[in-house]
């Protein structure tokens, strides 16, 4: 017997990598005082603006908060932010979707319609008019995001439930005499479901980047509370003297969207290679 | 991903005793050609010559390596592909010592290539008329002024009519013969010595598959030489001078037509040319020769009757006023080409369609225009096995869950019958457990059967169903289904483009065209003595060897 | 066509009838989400009710805004005492000045990686994709501060901020324009690769055709297709993003006008905002639509 061949250097990155970073994210959101001590909203004038060393291992911000502590309990912000969003939008638009490719036809037409007209406004802009109604806050960012993007989900189970009710094996389920239920729940639903999760990890980055947009110019979580996109903001008046106080958040969302988009496409070509 | 990196590298073989140059009389001579693909050979020690004015045919079956080998022959194998040949003389110079630039000068000038199906062979956003002209362009043929002419002259000289207006029509506005022209037209445009023409006529019907034949033919005849790439020994028996048998990327027979064809030498094509059905295959098993039975059908117990079915899309009549009748026991044939209206038929005969206007029974018993909860309980009574097997299967399922899916059995008894089923269709019970996507297209054809045959139905409707498999892997299926109709009694409602596999199998056809049958009868008698024109055209359309 | 104007105009009906129902839905009185945080006398008062016509029934308020939005009144800033339209027409140059330089970046960058790199070596095609990968991973702000932390306040070579002359459009237009040239390199590119595995490309190659010539004259209009059908997302990136690099750079523009208006809460200057972009969304869609068509001539069918 031989031994597995060891998966290629460039493979081990590309898998072992978005699993470490997306664990370790996944701990700074359920358990940031794991990774780090230091309170991040506590202020510290005398040590404000210290460069990245033994005292703070980032550096501090402005205010003198430690950068690191800021960092990874900001994850819980801008992360919840996403996955509620990315959960919302994903609930809505596979409901709207499937109730889209299953109705009668002028049902659908109408469905699809309201998917184009939705999808016409710009996220950030529909962001805008949510939050001029509601306020800043994260519960209007979240709406805002998942709004944008119920029609993306949407109209793609839309398309998979057209295909799949016109496949082969939809129509030989019938030539055998199984009952609509039983075809919609035995064929058509689970191969239009499948591809979700993949859709859903990389709409989750996205949805990330735009949480992170949106707290930028100040629609999120107020301040003083840690938010990557609103510590940015903040940092950005400080670029001149301070890198630190703009680099690690930045890097913090850039890292976990490029983890969340290599995992989201390695699903994806792990689903194609398993559909023929 | 793969990514095209320029022309291979043409590189000496090893252990050759030093590149000799070709003789200076074939256009090509290749000896012990060889080409992988990352590690993997796809050719094998290939020889081949080819003298002007001379057509050489390579036959041979889906992964013989035949294809490669024709675009090797224009520096075209590919994307990491490696080539090696103890000579390669192309045009009397040395392939071998070819860089990029050198391939580009002969490709088009010294030889054209005609590829199969033209809509996805000729550039589909681009008219026909600047296809071609690009030929003439990069090989400056004529003067730019006089290329619009020479292109009208090209499409006349192909047999399209009217070339002014086609000329600026694109691939999908063409019909299938007239688009095949189109490329012929552009692999010609230079006037080359040799027309390379890889499975030229496979995807048309074949009334416009005798016609591209005879345009091949009339190339030949003026003197181009031509190396003819194809599956079929038939196609290739009334044009080429000589025939080399591949297999596994080796030639294993090579000879003069006539002699390959009726005296094969090596096993292989002896077999290959036993496995086509045909008048002469009726009543004995293509994969063994040895005489079957034929179940004798019932003319007393018909099974499943059409009047006057009729059936528009829009305002297209699909099927117009067609009626039919079949009988325990009995195979009754459906020929047409693309378009006649057999698929649609094959729809209304499984009541997945409604007719507009006439009636299907089943069973002397109402069938069509049935509610759907009526109609149930009677599903399993008819069946459907279609051309693409891998459509029709859940791609989630394993075999196992694909075959079970029909029956209507306790789970207790379910397993042991689909083994018993897989059994019947000649599979090991191993393949319960695998997906549909990791076994080869006759097992596919098989599992399909397989699960067709579960219900116990008394039809099943045969679509197409070995279309898209090689000759030797569509005699297995043709034999299967031969022996399970003789075992159990099924009737057949055999759809097929194909004459010579209705002759072999049906009792009775219908010839449709255009929607309607103009022809129907007992399959000797309609196909040795055809009385409407349009059967008579199709029965001699038919290559024969 | 005919059908594609009506669906635009449908459209931008429903963006209209939408803000407006956004502006009913909102918790609390109409009259005091139209003042926002403006001054708030009984004559302002008096005036917002008989301009929307608060005090008739909600189908006539709703009538005659349409009516209004028909004539290309856009209503009154209650807050800025200015009409929108005006407001709007004086911000309009220095962003759509910005979002065509952004998308001719991004497109002319997406261009040039996709021919250079498409079917390429490993190694180059390799660096593409990795950099069209952090592009579509890093929020736009971010590759702006970037920009300006290098370029203006390390090497001094661009404004920090402002809209005066075009080197302070170049900052601005690069950080708009990189993530556009991201996604639609990331396209054109597996266009062109997919292009290039077609039958119709080995016909062409047996031709004698060079890579070159195939790439440009058969495979990059198939690679357009796709291309084109990006141009919701397109549109969007470019609006959205328009307001977060104006803010950022302090630019003036129309993003700004829509922070300022978000942030005192003034809802006529909102929804103004939210209609235009829908306008340009049609506008633009409906003219690449036409590209589409002009590409590939199989859809007119």
């Amino acid at each position: 017997m031989t031994a597995p061949a060891l998966p290629r250097p460039p493979a081990l990155l590309g898998r072992l990598v978005p699993a470490v970073v997306l664990v370790v994210i996944g701990l700074a959101v359920v358990a940031p005082w794991a990774l780090t001590g230091a309170d991040p909203l506590a202020a510290d004038p005398v040590d404000a603006l210290a460069p990245p060393g033994a005292g703070h291992w980032l550096g501090s911000d402005h205010l003198g908060r430690d950068v690191l502590a800021r960092v990874v309990h900001g994850a819980r912000h801008s992360i919840s932010i996403g996955v509620a969003a990315t959960a919302l939008a994903v609930t809505c638009g596979v409901l709207l979707g499937l109730a889209a490719g299953l109705s009668p036809k002028w049902l659908d037409e109408a469905l699809a319609r309201s998917f184009d007209v939705l999808s016409t406004l710009p996220e950030l802009l529909l962001a805008l008019l949510v939050v001029a109604i509601t306020g800043p806050g994260t519960g209007s960012v979240i709406f805002a995001i998942a709004v944008a993007q119920v029609p993306n989900y949407a109209r793609v189970i839309r398309a998979q439930t057209f295909v799949v009710r016109r496949s082969g094996y939809v129509e030989q389920a019938v030539t055998f005499g199984r009952s609509r239920l039983a075809i919609t729940g035995g064929h058509v639903l689970p191969n239009v479901l499948g591809p979700i999760p993949v859709l859903a990890t990389i709409g989750l980055g996205q949805a990330v980047i735009a949480g992170s947009g949106l707290s930028f110019l100040g629609m999120g979580p107020q301040p003083p509370a840690a938010e990557w996109g609103a510590m940015l903001s903040e940092a950005r008046n400080y670029l001149r003297v301070a890198w630190w106080e703009a680099l690690f958040p930045g890097l913090a969302i850039t890292l976990t969207v490029v983890c969340l988009t290599v995992a989201g496409r390695r699903l994806q070509r792990r689903f194609e290679g398993r559909t023929p | 991903m793969t990514t095209y990196a320029g022309p291979p590298s043409v590189r000496e073989g090893l252990g050759g005793s030093g590149h000799r140059p070709p003789p200076p009389g074939p256009l090509l001579a290749v000896e012990d050609l060889r080409v992988s693909f990352g590690g993997a050979d796809v050719v094998r020690g290939l020889s081949l010559s080819i003298a002007p004015g001379e057509c050489v045919a390579i036959v041979g079956e889906s992964g013989s390596g035949k294809s490669v080998t024709a675009r090797t022959l224009l520096g075209l194998a590919g994307p990491g592909s490696t080539v090696r040949a103890s000579a390669f003389g192309v045009s009397g110079r040395d392939a071998l010592a070819f860089g990029p630039a050198d391939w580009r000068r002969l490709r088009g000038r010294f030889a054209g290539l005609v590829l199969q199906d033209a809509l996805v062979s000729l550039d589909p956003l681009r008219t026909i008329g600047a296809e071609i002209a690009e030929v003439l362009s990069v090989h400056d043929v004529v003067p730019r002024a006089r290329r619009e002419e020479r292109v009208l002259e090209l499409l006349e000289a192909v047999g399209v009519p009217d070339p002014a207006a086609r000329a600026g029509q694109r691939p999908h506005q063409l019909s299938g013969g007239l688009r095949q022209r189109a490329l012929i037209a552009s692999a010609i445009a230079a006037d080359p010595q040799l027309i390379i023409a890889d499975e030229p006529t496979t995807a048309l019907d074949v009334t416009v598959q005798a016609q591209i034949l005879r345009l091949l033919a009339g190339r030949k005849a003026a003197g181009t030489a031509l190396l003819l790439i194809s599956h079929d020994l038939a196609v290739v028996a009334s044009i080429a001078d000589r025939i080399l048998v591949m297999k596994d990327g080796q030639i294993v027979e090579e000879g003069p037509a006539r002699e390959v064809l009726t005296t094969p030498a090596h096993d292989y094509t002896n077999a290959l040319l036993a496995a086509v059905p045909s008048a002469a295959s009726r009543g004995t098993r293509l994969t063994t020769g040895a005489p079957r039975t034929r179940p004798t059908p019932n003319p007393s117990a018909q099974v499943l009757a059409g009047t006057a079915l009729a059936r528009s899309y829009g305002s297209r009549r699909v099927v117009d006023n067609v009626s039919f009748t079949l009988h325990e026991g009995e195979t009754l044939g459906i020929v047409g080409e693309s378009g006649s209206g057999k698929t649609t038929l094959a729809r209304l005969a499984l009541a997945l369609l409604d007719p507009d206007s006439g009636r299907i029974s089943l069973h002397q018993r109402q069938w069509s225009h049935l509610r759907e909860r009526a109609r149930r309980p009677l599903r399993p009574r008819i069946q459907l096995i279609s051309q693409n097997p891998l459509d029709s299967f859940d791609p989630r399922h394993t075999v196992g869950r694909l075959v079970a899916e029909p029956l209507r059995l306790p789970r207790a008894r379910r397993r042991a019958r689909v083994l018993d089923l897989l059994d019947r269709v000649g599979l090991p019970p191993e393949t319960a457990a695998r997906h549909p996507r990791e076994l080869s297209g006759g097992q596919r054809q098989r599992v399909a059967v397989a699960r067709a045959l579960g219900p116990r139905p008394d039809v099943l409707v045969c679509d197409e169903p070995v279309s898209a498999l090689d000759v030797s892997i569509q005699a297995q299926v043709l034999d299967l289904l031969a022996d399970l109709q003789a075992e159990y009694g099924t009737a057949l409602v055999f759809i097929s483009h194909d004459l010579g596999v209705v002759h072999h199998l049906a009792d009775r056809v219908l010839v449709m065209k255009d929607g309607r049958v103009v022809e129907e009868g007992d399959v000797r008698e309609v196909f040795t003595r055809p009385r409407h024109p349009y059967t008579r055209a199709l029965v001699a359309s038919v290559p024969r060897m | 066509m005919i059908k594609r104007l009506g669906a635009g105009v449908a459209v931008l009906w429903v963006a209209a009838t939408a803000s407006y129902v956004a502006l009913l839905l909102a918790p609390g009185d109409t009259i005091d989400i139209l003042i926002g945080d403006g001054a708030d006398t009984p004559e302002i008062r008096a005036g917002i009710v008989a301009e929307w016509g608060l005090d008739r029934p909600e189908i006539v308020q709703y009538l005659s805004y349409l009516w209004r939005l028909l004539h290309g009144d856009l209503g009154r800033s209650y807050q800025l005492q200015r009409g929108v339209g005006e407001i709007l027409a004086t911000q309009v140059g220095p962003t759509a000045q910005l979002t065509l330089a952004a998308a001719a970046t991004g497109v002319a960058l997406a261009g040039v990686i996709a021919v250079v790199t498409a079917g390429r070596g490993r190694w180059l095609r390799g660096a593409a994709s990795a950099a069209e990968l952090v592009s579509v991973s890093v929020p736009p702000f971010l590759i702006g501060i970037v920009l300006l932390s290098v370029f203006s306040f390390t090497l001094g070579w661009f404004p920090v901020s402002g809209a005066q002359g075009p080197a302070a459009l170049v900052l601005p237009a690069l950080a708009l324009g990189l993530p556009i040239a991201g996604v639609l390199g990331q396209v054109l590119r597996g266009g062109l690769e997919r292009a290039l595995e077609q039958p119709f490309a080995v016909t062409a190659r047996a031709r004698g055709l060079t890579e070159r010539a195939l790439v440009t004259r058969h495979a990059l209009r198939h690679a357009l297709i796709p291309a084109v059908t990006l141009a919701g997302w397109f549109t969007g990136t470019l609006l959205g993003g328009a307001v977060i690099t104006e803010v950022l750079f302090g630019r003036p523009g129309l993003g700004q006008v829509a922070m300022q208006a978000v942030t005192g809460r003034d809802m006529p200057v909102v929804m103004a905002v939210v209609l235009l972009s829908a306008a340009v969304y049609v506008t633009i869609s409906t003219l690449l639509d036409l590209a589409c068509r002009a590409i590939d001539p199989r859809i007119r069918g």
